[in-house]
């Protein structure tokens, strides 16, 4: 028995952080995690329980750190775009794009209209695709379950176009500093509109299962509200934000990649509750649908990539040709373009809110520091806020609404 | 009593458990089928023609096992909980009928199809069903696991509630066959089976079976997303194998009870009786009656369970107390109210038991929806 002993959580290092009765063992100290099938990830909830309601909730963050940041300083800059795709799984061209969104702005660097418009096209289907993990995930949470299949069945199509431009269907690595990689095949254009043809009635139906439905509406109206004031205090953005009434979308408030050419609309909620936001993410659904089918009608013919050969490498077919294509080939890919000693800061709405990249360059080829401000950290820090009161059962919801992703917060 | 009656009903018996054994292990497939046809997606069809092995290739992947016993597990109660939750899965069986009877060729001596006729049939079910509870209990408190312990304690919780609902719904039956004996509760329903004389008491019979069974949306002690699989989180092997075993078995001897008290048991439609389909007139109609039925209550639990999302814990007990329980009480007024009506003015006052009991049944589902529109609107 004794080499068995198994210890039971210790109050002692949360000392500060449960109530008194904790201490005393009048409330249960429950471990929620890092294995658990609800946590999204390896995220670790530890919790005060009285009965099944939650008197504290401490998550504990930190064991899908992968040094990403650090990392990238090790690399150039052509390289060190790789890591951007393993940040926010959920999110990987949103992730390139904010990288090198970056980059480009760092240097100085020209982005053809074709390649902006492919890139809004990318990024919003991979916010649908976000969304649609999230939908599945949090109806599965919830035990809908076949609401979750059908979400990837959609997802699937995504996955699929994905692979069609960048032969990968999660680390596409596909937008580089001045364009994209390469321009996309032909069959890009049927396979979008047939996506765009077919999605709206799956909306339609994911809505029929859950929207009015009396047990999903028990289960998520007036859980975990969160107010606008909390909500800027944690630094909550995103759907999570707008769920709570405050108009904040970096599509809208500061525009990049060319939005403001399109017409969409930001979905607005007041209550601030997990319904809230489930409503906030379904309507996003559409919205982005919008823009995709609107550049996609005005996607423009050109090049994908930028003429200057200093920071874009040349392609493939003048290296045979050309001697000077082939020593920018070899200097890029070698010693890659050095950068100014500068700082500069890009921020871009991901579907779970703002992710913008920190990025300082020492006058070297590669970056004297990245940092990643990553929209789920903050978002999970309201948790323990909102979910006092609740039962375990709602926890599982208010965690599942505020739409974390684990590689998102351990950078 | 002669000895070829003990032979008889060991014979019964042993029959009855192997069909409900064997039952189980294809509900799994069946469930596992019809949900990937739901969900788009296809389901096992590897092992044997379509899938049809899959059973045993998961029976003997359990066989095989490691069986883990947590280290500070209370390990009596812990090994004695799942047999605590099959035995009464099985022998509940024991009184539900599968037929009328047969005569034996050569012997030429009758035999019932059903291993035993007590007159308290009905009494019987409920006790033995109750039972089960404890062995969820037991288990989630043995585990030594905090989980299992929320697990166990939402399960007694919930089944006791639901139980009073389930009893009263018992009561309908006994009422409208006017016997305790589930023999004679089916005979009456030669006429008419009660699901349409009391439509809404089948109805709460129904959903408070899948409460009973721990089915969604009610499957409250086991919620895998919330609790990791509750009670029997640290169960493996068969030990785990056993649970299972016992909330299919379960799901199948309770469909089987619905069928009997309300969709007239292993009787054909009652607009039949007198054509080459009725019971009466060739006995092995009667376990196929049952079994279709059986099929087709079991399709909408697994239907159900593919559609919607779990209720939450509070929710559940606040349903089963302030909605259920006044309600099948209302609906056992009614049903004693028509049948007073029909003796004494005629037979054709047994209808107002159906017209009362939906409208009550519609008033009961309008204020329900008034009071979650209420929580929408201030939430």
């Amino acid at each position: 028995m004794s080499e068995y002993q198994l210890q039971e959580i210790p109050v002692g290092p949360y000392k500060h952080l449960v109530s008194e009765r904790a201490i005393s063992g009048e409330t249960m100290i429950l471990n929620m995690g890092p294995q658990h099938p609800s946590t999204h990830g390896v995220l670790r909830l530890v919790l005060e329980l009285d009965g099944e309601v939650i008197v504290n909730c401490i998550p504990e963050i930190g064991y899908l750190h992968t040094g990403v940041e650090k990392n990238m300083e090790a690399k150039t800059y052509l390289k060190a775009e790789v890591m951007t795709d393993r940040l926010d799984y959920m999110n990987n061209m949103g992730n390139n794009l904010a990288y090198v969104m970056a980059v480009e702005k760092l240097v100085g660097l020209d982005v053809p209209e074709r390649a902006q418009s492919l890139r809004v096209i990318l990024t919003e289907l991979q916010r649908i695709a976000s969304h649609l993990v999230w939908l599945g995930t949090t109806a599965l949470d919830l035990a809908a379950m076949s609401v979750f299949l059908y979400c990837f069945r959609e997802r699937e199509i995504i996955l699929d176009i994905f692979e069609l431009v960048s032969g990968q269907r999660m680390m596409v690595t596909y937008f580089r500093p001045g364009g994209v990689w390469r321009d996309v095949p032909v069959e890009f254009e049927s396979a979008v509109r047939n996506f765009i043809k077919i999605f709206p009635k799956r909306i339609d139906e994911y809505e029929a299962l859950l929207t009015k439905n009396p047990l999903w509406l028990d289960r998520t109206v007036g859980i975990g509200k969160l107010d606008a004031a909390t909500a800027l205090q944690h630094g909550v953005t995103g759907p999570t934000l707008r769920a709570s009434g405050v108009n904040w979308d970096l599509r809208k408030a500061r525009p990049y990649a060319g939005y403001d050419q399109y017409d969409f609309n930001v979905p607005i909620e007041t209550k601030g509750d997990t319904y809230a936001r489930y409503l906030v993410r379904v309507q996003e659904l559409r919205e982005s649908l919008k823009i995709v089918e609107q550049a996609l009608n005005k996607l423009p013919i050109g090049p994908v990539r930028s003429e200057n050969r200093k920071f874009v490498p040349p392609p493939r077919s003048e290296l045979g040709t050309s001697m000077e294509a082939l020593i920018h080939h070899f200097k890029l890919w070698t010693e890659g373009f050095p950068a100014p000693k500068a700082s500069i800061y890009s921020a871009v709405e991901s579907p779970r809110g703002e992710l913008g990249v920190y990025l300082e360059g020492d006058g070297g080829p590669k970056p004297y520091r990245v940092h990643w401000r990553t929209p789920s950290f903050d978002n999970l820090s309201v948790l323990p806020k909102i979910v006092k009161g609740h039962l375990v059962a709602d926890l599982v919801a208010i965690l599942a609404s505020i739409d974390i992703v684990l590689g998102d917060i351990d950078r | 009593m002669d000895w070829t009656l003990w032979v008889e009903w060991f014979i019964k018996a042993l029959v009855v458990i192997f069909a409900i054994l064997t039952g189980f292990a294809y509900l799994t497939l069946y469930e596992r089928r019809a949900l990937a046809r739901i969900q788009t997606r296809i389901g096992p069809n590897r092992a044997g023609p379509q899938g049809l092995l899959q059973p045993i290739a998961d029976a003997l992947k359990l066989f095989f096992k490691e069986e883990f016993t947590p280290a500070r597990a209370d390990k009596v109660l812990f090994v004695l909980a799942p047999v605590m939750t099959v035995v009464p899965a099985m022998i509940i069986a024991a009184v539900i009928p599968f037929g009328t009877q047969f005569t034996l060729p050569f012997l030429n001596r009758p035999v019932t199809l059903y291993v035993a006729d007590i007159n308290v049939g009905v009494i019987y079910l409920t006790a033995i069903a109750s039972i089960a509870v404890y062995g969820i209990v037991l288990a989630g408190w043995s585990s030594n696991n905090k989980y299992a312990l929320l697990g166990g304690m939402r399960s007694s919780a919930q089944m006791i509630s639901y139980e009073i609902a389930l009893g009263i719904c018992f009561v309908i039956a006994i009422l409208l066959g006017n016997s305790m004996s589930l023999l004679k509760i089916v005979e009456a329903q030669k006429d008419i089976w009660f699901a349409v004389i009391q439509p809404v008491g089948a109805l709460i019979f129904m959903i408070t079976t899948l409460a009973e069974v721990n089915r969604a949306p009610f499957d409250m002690p086991e919620a895998e997303q919330e609790l990791a699989a509750g009670y029997h989180s640290e169960y493996s092997g068969m030990k785990f194998a056993l649970f299972f075993m016992a909330e299919y078995e379960k799901m199948i001897v309770i469909s089987m009870i619905a069928a009997t008290l309300y969709f007239g048991g292993y009787r054909e439609f009652w607009f039949l009786k007198d054509t080459w389909f009725s019971v009466d007139q060739h006995w092995w109609l009667g376990p196929i009656y049952l079994l279709l039925k059986v099929i087709v209550l079991l399709f909408f639990m697994i239907w159900i369970r593919a559609t919607w999302p779990r209720i939450r814990y509070d929710r559940l007990m606040a349903f089963g107390w302030k909605v259920l329980l006044p309600l099948s009480l209302a609906l056992v007024f009614i049903t004693a109210l028509g049948i007073l009506l029909a003796d004494q003015f005629g037979a054709i006052y047994i209808w107002t038991i159906p017209v009362l009991s939906i409208i009550a049944g519609l008033v009961t589902t309008l204020l329900t929806n008034l009071s979650l529109r209420r929580k929408v609107a201030h939430a």
